[in-house]
């Protein structure tokens, strides 16, 4: 039995790298051996994506495409479909959950600098990852064509209206009429569908590529490969990602399912954040709701958006806000530049860098929070306070991370 | 070699295996019990099966001789009052059927007769070719030129060229393999026919 | 600066519940919502197919799906279809658009979802605060949503109310008694709201059902995977 499967295995390596492969990334790809919760949320991340397929491609099977049936045939797949119902959910879920474990996977590089030399690449591919996320994000809130989605997708089409001088045509263009239709969303299914689709799974195994490249970071921020095993050559405090960080993972994802089915069966809504109140609404081009608010993964940047009321500058409030909001999420990119503290870890980094970082967690949760309420001078008031200090984190780093007092870093990872 | 990889399975403790074994055990009830409702996802909705409610016809306009297509599931259904000549054809060809008995099972119990009907002069038949799907024209004229001096009415199947009886027999020596489909049906009374269904209630 | 920190603070505090009572307007009463209740939403189907049905659609919704509460298609037809439609239609609307529009201003909205948009709360209480108005077209007002479109459908029922203000407390009194005590009404407007929340989501049962069966086995999987974990990490530690 054993030598039959040796010898097809041998058969298949002459022909396709099968076992070098199945080293190279599992068995014998060397990760630190101090992992912690925090490491549990790239994979968790692979696991959701793998869920928004099969599920998107079996919702993609009853769905139309049509301004005058799209809401009905979501209605259709969760009442006359067998089992629509869960593949919607688990689909509608997945999407707030994608972003969940993604912030969660973001954090983490924050705190132990994992865009830090030489990952400044993988930070980046996976900040191309993140926009593809909220292109697709953003273009599938737009199917179920309910008030939600439509009068969402107006506000962020507009956006596009305030970039000066082609910001109408380029508008235009972009919905293929002169306001969101029917033919804005069709197109926006083709890029929810296939387009985007297709990016995200090349960028994810770019992504991982690159990973296996520099090797993975760990919460000592030290980097594991200075310090082999003279003999075998392999790094000491590294273990083979398969069994040991397999088995573990394994751990990680029924721990996640209990979250995310829970979500699924007991509370599909959960409260109006997954699934919107008013998105039960067909859509009615010609009534806004009188509380439009995105869904809750894009209220931090909604409310900076927002935060912008005077012109300043010869530029617009309204262009500004738009300016901001890109601002909020492109600044990321730059972190592995801004950082110039002497370690990467936030066990060996000083006060200032603690002390930004959670100023920022806090600003984004406030933000966050902000953008799912009904603006009133208060609240505004609060969004700008909050988006300096968002912004501050980043701008100040060069400063701050220089001049403060870290702790020296270990040689060996810490257990 | 792959062999090498597993080099931790052949020093494994019995305890180790046991746990990979049951977790695996686990592992593929999950899997296969997250397929199921994908799977059940593809069968026909309840719209569908709504669509393909039984079928009520109203058969007292129907002329001797004339034929009745009805829509049921999507698909054309024959309903043909046969004139007293032509039930009588039906005995005559039987040598040239493939299936003169209807023993391979294409129609219900009630059907299974010479002239594969529950009344004998009205053929309810799916109008589809057993051979591959499409749908045959009703050709009642008697020696047409093109099918020849014996035809005595029946169904011809453009696409491949099979050949039917007027109770719905396939022809030897034609490409469809067996006799067209009588689907369910039942009288609910002498001009009403119900097609879908044999029981009357299920409207 | 002590104070303004004090009062900042006061006011992030009390700012969130401000804002929830400008949002909602007027108190909602609770609605008494228990969709595993078959007798509950059989009452509240044939309130339904009577007194709504013949304006609003629930045209995402099957007849037979009605067996989710207990119905064989037998009752369905017996007790839910009156127009002459098949057990497996849907819910459509007896009233054209058109004509409705020409009527009531607005299309009356599909009834389908409206559960999940408006919440059960909201519904209950707008369906019990209609009260007489001259200066409306319909005769009618509503506490819960000014200048509805909707006539007050149910008055026979419930009879008339009529708006008592003091000073800023608005409140209803019942003028005309109707065939029904307030009681009766209130168990009879409850079903019909029950019976809206199963038609917004009919499946909500069997999906609970099958939740508690995935989270049991979920918890056989995480007791199998920690100890699988546990066992190979005995290698590191």
């Amino acid at each position: 039995m054993s030598n039959l499967f040796n010898s097809m295995i041998e058969w298949i390596d002459k022909r396709f790298p099968l076992t070098s492969n199945w080293k190279a990334h599992l068995s014998e790809y060397y990760a630190p051996k101090n992992f912690n919760f925090w490491y549990f949320f790239g994979s968790l991340a692979l696991l959701v994506l793998v869920n928004q397929l099969i599920t998107g491609i079996f919702l993609t099977m009853n769905y139309k495409p049509d301004a005058s049936q799209a809401f009905a045939s979501v209605e259709y797949i969760m009442r006359d479909v067998d089992y629509g119902w869960l593949i919607r959910y688990m689909h509608s879920t997945g999407a707030s959950m994608f972003f969940v474990v993604v912030y969660l996977h973001m954090f983490r590089g924050m705190l132990y600098g994992s865009y830090r030399k030489p990952r400044e690449l993988l930070w980046l591919v996976g900040m191309c990852i993140f926009f593809v996320l909220m292109a697709l994000a953003f273009t599938g809130y737009i199917l179920p064509w309910g008030q939600m989605s439509y009068w969402g997708a107006q506000v962020i089409v507009s956006m596009f209206g305030a970039i000066p001088v082609i910001g109408d045509t380029l508008q235009q263009w972009l919905l293929g009429d002169f306001t969101l239709s029917d033919a804005a969303l069709n197109r926006f299914f083709a890029y929810h569908v296939v387009t985007l689709p297709l990016v995200l799974l090349v960028l994810v195994f770019v992504h991982i590529l690159a990973l296996h490249e520099t090797g993975s970071n760990n919460p000592d921020g030290i980097e594991i490969k200075e310090n082999k095993n003279p003999s075998t050559g392999i790094p000491v405090d590294g273990i083979p990602f398969h069994p040991y960080y397999t088995v573990k993972d394994i751990v990680g994802v029924v721990v996640f399912l209990f979250v995310f089915c829970g979500i699924i069966f007991f509370a599909p809504e959960m409260g109006g954040y997954f699934l919107e109140y008013n998105n039960f609404i067909p859509a009615n081009t010609l009534q806004t709701p009188d509380h439009i608010a995105p869904v809750w993964y894009f209220t931090p940047y909604y409310s900076m958006l927002r935060a912008v009321t005077v012109n300043f500058l010869g530029i617009e409030a309204k262009l500004w806000g738009v300016i901001l909001m890109a601002g909020s999420v492109v600044i990321f990119c730059f972190l592995p530049w801004l950082d110039r503290s002497p370690v990467k870890s936030v066990r060996y980094k000083g006060p200032y860098f603690k002390i930004a970082l959670t100023l920022f967690v806090i600003s984004f949760f406030v933000l966050g929070w902000l953008g799912t309420k009904s603006p009133t001078p208060l609240y505004t008031l609060l969004a700008q306070i909050f988006t300096v200090i968002y912004f501050a984190f980043f701008i100040l780093m060069p400063w701050y991370s220089k001049i403060d007092k870290n702790k020296p870093e270990p040689k060996r990872l810490q257990e | 070699m792959m062999a090498d990889s597993f080099s931790i399975s052949e020093k494994m403790s019995g305890r180790r295996k046991f746990l990979v074994a049951a977790t695996s055990v686990a592992g593929g009830v999950a899997g296969a019990a997250i397929a199921t409702p994908f799977l059940l996802s593809m069968m026909p909705s309840e719209r569908a099966k709504a669509a393909g409610a039984p079928v009520e016809v109203d058969i007292s306009k129907l002329e001797s001789g004339m034929l009745l297509m009805v829509e049921w599931r999507g698909r054309v259904v024959w309903i043909l009052r046969r004139t007293p000549e032509m039930l009588e054809t039906l005995e005559k060809i039987e040598d040239e059927l493939a299936d003169p008995n209807s023993e391979k099972n294409q129609q219900p119990e009630y059907a299974k007769n010479r002239t594969r009907s529950i009344k004998p002069e009205i053929l309810v038949t799916e109008g589809i070719c057993t051979h591959l799907g499409c749908s045959p024209v009703f050709r009642k004229d008697i020696a047409p030129a093109d099918l020849g001096p014996d035809w005595l009415g029946g169904f011809f199947c453009p696409c491949h060229g099979s050949k039917f009886d007027l109770a719905g027999r396939v022809y030897k020596h034609v490409p469809a393999p067996t006799n067209m489909v009588v689907p369910p049906h039942v009288y609910l009374s002498d001009s009403r026919l119900l097609i879908g269904s044999e029981s009357e209630g299920s409207t | 600066m002590k104070k303004i920190t004090i009062v900042a603070i006061l006011i992030l505090c009390i700012a969130p519940f401000s804002v929830y009572a400008a949002e909602s307007g007027m108190p909602l009463e609770r609605a008494p919502v228990d969709i595993t209740d078959n007798a509950s939403l059989q009452r509240g189907a044939e309130s339904f197919v009577n007194f709504c049905l013949t304006c609003h659609g629930a045209s995402y919704m099957r007849y037979n799906r009605h067996r989710d509460i207990g119905y064989t298609n037998e009752d369905i037809l017996e007790k839910m279809v009156h127009t002459g439609q098949k057990v497996g239609d849907l819910m459509l609307s007896a009233m054209r658009t058109k004509e409705a529009e020409e009527w009531f201003g607005v299309v009356p909205p599909d009834l389908s979802v409206i559960a999940r948009s408006r919440g059960a709360d909201w519904l209950y209480t707008y369906l019990k605060a209609f009260y007489r108005d001259d200066s409306t077209g319909t005769g009618w007002n509503n506490l819960v949503f000014d200048r509805a479109a909707m006539p007050h459908v149910l008055y026979q029922l419930q009879g008339e109310q009529k708006l008592e203000v003091n000073g800023n407390q608005k409140s209803l009194l019942l003028d005309k008694p109707g065939q029904m005590t307030g009681a009766e009404f209130d168990k009879f407007v409850g079903d019909l709201i029950n019976y809206l929340v199963y038609l917004g989501e009919p499946h909500a049962n069997a999906r609970k059902e099958l939740g508690i069966k995935v989270m049991l086995f979920l918890l056989g999987m995480l007791v199998l995977s920690y100890f699988l974990k546990k066992e190979y990490w005995r290698d590191i530690h």
